[in-house]
């Protein structure tokens, strides 16, 4: 048995292992009932995180189909990952951290200019990231749509107000999802060094997939 | 009848006949409307339309045009998608519009902002203020399980399927059904992220005018909110209209409103520098 703490509680046998460096993009294929656990190795790290069909890749995962069904913004523990005809395409099975965002997008370039300024116009973004992997498998730019930011904290006030803030994760902390369908993951371990997503230091997170 | 099967003449008379119906749901062309701002020309009036329950528009508008939409009965929800006319890749991004404005309710001087550092659309005209960055439309599965049905070809159209055949029409197709924003059917979000829907029925003939900050591609469709609670498949006419006008001038106070939107603003201007 591995003393591992980060396999705790994954019963099945190992199929993936791998940690994905900091500010860089990672493809993978989930096949249904296999699980897929993220760890936040270092804390603090926004995961974002896309999903397709692998079977018909223009069905994908949709932010707005998922919240309206649970009737909540917030990702936590038993939301159902729904596609944009519905389907369910993975769900949430565990997490130690309280919820996941899904309405802050991914950063890129060209949103940098807008909320920082034309001076962050060349740092590299999860929009790169996402297209990169993507663009390996035939995908483009009208495959990008709302993601998943795992492990990243945007609260929306009473007036609409809504903000970008500090993590609620921690080093060590995951999220288990088990693929419902077979799936594509596209990942950005985001690169953003302008706002606290990442308290400012992009690090490393792990990617384990069990049956 | 036997005649105007058998005969392609009898056809054609029986067809021609019914040239020049009125009904209360379609587009007036060449447009009119009596009721255009007092600063607006009949003469650029260039889309004049009612999208009947369940149905669909779309349209392609010049940068400066102004698109004006009214809920003429108090019960419908305006789900709209954007596109740049001219490199559709390039379309309304919901995530940057609530991140970059930092605020997720829609309202006057709001921008519909693009994935490219770019706004779309700005609000310029108000008056209902309950509108919905979150929840996206009703898809085929949902009005099936909630009305028992919702092909296209059926009762209750979902309003997935309906800007699909929108966006079709500009040679588009189902990568590019993004996510969407619905007017006049409004969200609020509670401290626990429940999504708290407002559905109304509202007042009748509230209203919402957009300027076009580029070339876009519009699509609108007219389906239920997908979080109406109403066991009932509900929605009423939508009117919209739209006219030429002026582009946005460097002085506009919604261009210089804010700092991240006087960037999308120049992000535009710089896109047309050409």
């Amino acid at each position: 048995m591995s003393a591992d703490p980060h396999l705790s509680g994954l019963t099945g046998a190992l199929i993936h292992d791998e940690v994905v460096p900091a500010r860089a993009s990672w493809l993978h294929t989930v096949a249904a009932g296999q699980t897929l656990r993220i760890v936040d190795l270092e804390g603090n790290q926004a995961v974002d995180f896309m999903i397709y069909a692998a079977a018909d890749d223009a069905e994908r995962y949709s932010a707005q189909d998922t919240v309206s069904a649970q009737g909540n913004l917030f990702l936590r523990s038993g939301s159902v990952l729904l596609s944009n005809e519905g389907n369910p395409m993975m769900t949430i099975t565990g997490t130690s951290v309280e919820y996941h965002d899904t309405i802050g997008g991914a950063c890129s370039c060209e949103s940098n200019t807008l909320r920082y300024g034309h001076h962050t116009k060349s740092q590299h973004a999860c929009v790169e990231n996402f297209l990169e992997a993507n663009l390996a498998q035939g995908r483009g730019k009208r495959d990008i749509v709302s993601n998943i930011n795992f492990f990243m904290n945007v609260p929306v006030e009473a007036d609409g107000a809504l903000g970008i803030i500090d993590g609620i994760s921690a080093p060590g902390l995951l999220v288990d999802l088990r693929a419902e369908m077979d799936v594509i993951v596209a990942v950005s371990n985001c690169p953003q060094i302008n706002n606290p997503c990442n308290a400012f230091n992009p690090t490393p997170v792990r990617m384990i997939v069990a049956a | 009848m036997s005649q105007t099967l058998a005969n392609p003449l009898a056809a054609r008379d029986h067809a021609r006949a019914m040239g020049g119906t009125q009904v209360d749901t379609m587009p007036i062309i060449p447009p009119v409307a009596s009721d255009l701002p007092e600063d607006v020309s009949a003469d650029d009036l260039l889309w004049e339309e009612t999208i009947a329950p369940g149905g669909y528009a779309t349209r392609r508008l010049s940068r400066g045009a102004r698109l004006r939409l009214i809920d003429l009965k108090g019960d419908a929800c305006a789900s709209l998608m954007l596109f740049n006319a001219e490199m559709p890749t390039e379309r309304l991004n919901v995530a940057d519009t609530v991140k970059i404005q930092w605020n997720a309710y829609l309202e006057a001087g709001k921008l519909l902002l693009s994935d490219m550092g770019r706004v779309l659309m700005s609000i310029l005209e108000d008056d209902s203020e309950t509108h919905d960055t979150f929840c996206g439309t009703s898809n085929e599965a949902i009005n099936t399980r909630k009305y028992g049905e919702g092909r296209n070809s059926g009762a209750f159209p979902n309003g997935r399927d309906r800007l699909l055949l929108g966006a079709a029409k500009h040679g588009l197709g189902r990568r590019d059904v993004h996510p969407c924003i619905n007017l006049f059917k409004g969200t609020r979000i509670e401290a626990d992220g429940t999504i708290t829907p407002l559905i109304g029925p509202f007042d009748a003939g509230r209203s919402v005018t957009l300027r076009a900050e580029m070339d876009v591609i519009v699509v609108i469709a007219n389906c239920p909110h997908v979080l109406d609670p109403r066991e009932a498949w509900s929605v009423s006419p939508l009117r919209v209209s739209a006219w030429r006008g002026a582009v946005t001038p460097t002085q506009d106070p919604i261009r210089n409103a804010t700092p991240e939107g006087l960037r999308a603003f120049q992000n535009v201007e710089d896109y047309y520098r050409r």
